[in-house]
């Protein structure tokens, strides 16, 4: 057992963990955090994406030990109150999803991805930078519509921050 | 996953200390091999000693001749080095390459290159650059660092601590993913080096891992030009063969990547 403190979502959080205990179960079994989804358990589909100090990573292949100190965003972390993300939003009017169950993992690469590029994202961009997350629902096309749509927005907000409302 | 112990060491020697101390440990970097394989049971190491927090594994040097990498750093962040860019550009490539965007958030080149596998893609970098593993003990040469399929010439307990490059006069790296895993189905490295010499590194197809193609380098030594390598064939008899593709197939796929190494030199050209 470790005794471990993670920042999530703002609050810290100290638990008492096996070691074996994966950073996607803690946020789920342990926080109740159950947004992240866990579709493969064996890092191919990006469902269980977090990001994890400043970076998207799977969190079903990280031991929450290893990340003991770290600090992390979950979906849950992202709406402010009842005010969407910008990535969420784009995902809904564009009709980024079907099932959902893809989406927790998309739209937290998505996050990652357009900070990364601070939005100056293309087509082809965002079709190779999704390579690490599966959708067996909407064939991708408005994923990626989604994606660029938010890059778009965060590009007129880095433009003119006051102008447009958050959300 | 088996129950395990987790050791998080602040140097390389508490690390090689806690090694042999422990019962039945394993290094762990990214965790991006080793946490897969626990979880399926192939690997159940009683204690993992957790070396990303020594700082001897971490950080990029790149000099007019060399480029040394601490064995910690991911691949994300050697794909987005702009000195490594600057000097070698396929290795930046290559690492670009890799698995996806969380994967090489998290995956580290030290992680890789102790694993061996013989679908990835470092160790086509390593030998086809003539580079140096350093690890606590010893430095070794990469012509006598990879010795079989997941196999090295690293002793038990050893660690590897920075990998060293020399910069080549040029470099290129040509991929040809399996559709579904996106590991390599064959890969090639081909480096023109300072002294004139040439080398061509091949992964993903040989039965015994990464390996030279000896007749593409001496074509390519008399002719340096993608057509040099048009007559030759690897013997599919040295190369993997399994639901993916034919060694027949490979050996065809290996002759492609090297034309198209040759062609790219500078740069990758991934498929
Ligand atoms: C979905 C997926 C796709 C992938 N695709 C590719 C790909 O296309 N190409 C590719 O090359 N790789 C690929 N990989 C593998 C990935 O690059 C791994 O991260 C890498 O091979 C191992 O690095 P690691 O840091 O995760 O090592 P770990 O899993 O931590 O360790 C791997 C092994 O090396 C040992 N070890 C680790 N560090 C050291 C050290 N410093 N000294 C001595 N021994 C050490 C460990 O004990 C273990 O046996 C993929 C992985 C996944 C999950
Ligand atoms: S659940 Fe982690 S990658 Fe699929
Ligand atoms: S919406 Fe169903 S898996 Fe993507």
């Amino acid at each position: 057992m470790s005794q471990i403190t993670l920042t999530v979502n703002g609050v810290p959080h100290t638990r008492d963990v096996e070691d074996r205990t994966l950073l996607v179960q803690f946020l789920r079994e342990h926080l109740g955090l159950t947004g992240t989804h866990v579709g493969c358990d064996t890092t191919q589909c990006g469902a269980c994406t977090v990001i994890l100090d400043g970076r998207a990573v799977k969190s079903c292949t990280i031991l929450a030990a290893a990340a003991d100190g770290g600090t992390v965003t979950t979906i849950e972390g992202l709406a402010d109150g009842d005010r969407l993300h910008d990535v969420q939003i784009a995902f809904r009017e564009h009709h980024g999803l079907q099932c959902g169950f893809c989406t927790p993992g998309m739209i937290m690469t998505a996050v990652d991805m357009i900070r990364r590029h601070d939005g100056e994202l293309d087509e082809a961009t965002v079709r190779h930078e999704l390579e690490g997350n599966l959708c067996r629902c909407t064939g991708y096309h408005n994923i990626v519509k989604a994606v660029l749509a938010a890059a778009e927005k965060h590009r007129a907000r880095r433009r003119a921050p006051s102008a447009l409302p958050q959300g | 996953m088996y129950q395990t112990t987790y050791h998080r060491p602040k140097t390389i020697a508490e690390a090689v200390s806690l090694y042999s101390s422990l019962e039945e440990p394993a290094y762990l970097s990214g965790g991006h091999t080793l946490l897969p394989a626990m979880k399926g049971r192939l690997a159940a190491p009683a204690n993992l000693i957790d070396l990303r927090a020594s700082p001897e594994l971490s950080g990029i040097e790149v000099r007019p001749d060399g480029v040394v990498i601490g064995a910690a750093t991911p691949h994300a962040v050697v794909a987005a080095s702009a000195e490594i860019k600057a000097a070698i550009p396929a290795l930046a490539g290559l690492a670009g390459s890799i698995a996806d965007v969380q994967v090489r958030h998290v995956g580290t080149i030290g992680g890789s290159v102790a694993n061996n596998d013989p679908a990835a893609d470092y160790p086509a970098a390593v030998l086809g650059l003539a580079g140096t593993v350093h690890t606590d003990r010893r430095s070794i040469p990469a012509d006598e660092y990879f010795t079989d399929l997941y196999s090295t010439a690293l002793e038990p307990g050893e660690i590897v601590v920075r990998i060293e490059f020399p910069v080549p006069e040029s470099a290129g790296y040509a991929k040809f993913r399996n559709p579904a895993s996106r590991y390599a189905l064959a890969a090639a490295f081909v480096a023109r080096h300072r002294d004139g010499s040439i080398r061509v590194a091949v992964t993903g197809a040989g039965s015994s891992g990464v390996f030279r193609w000896a007749e593409a380098e001496s074509a390519l030594q008399a002719r340096f030009e993608p057509a040099a390598v048009e007559a030759l064939l690897p013997d599919p008899g040295g190369l993997m063969s399994d639901m993916h593709a034919s060694a027949e197939y490979r050996a065809h796929l290996v002759r492609a990547m090297t034309k198209r190494a040759v062609a790219c030199m500078g740069g990758v050209d991934i498929s």
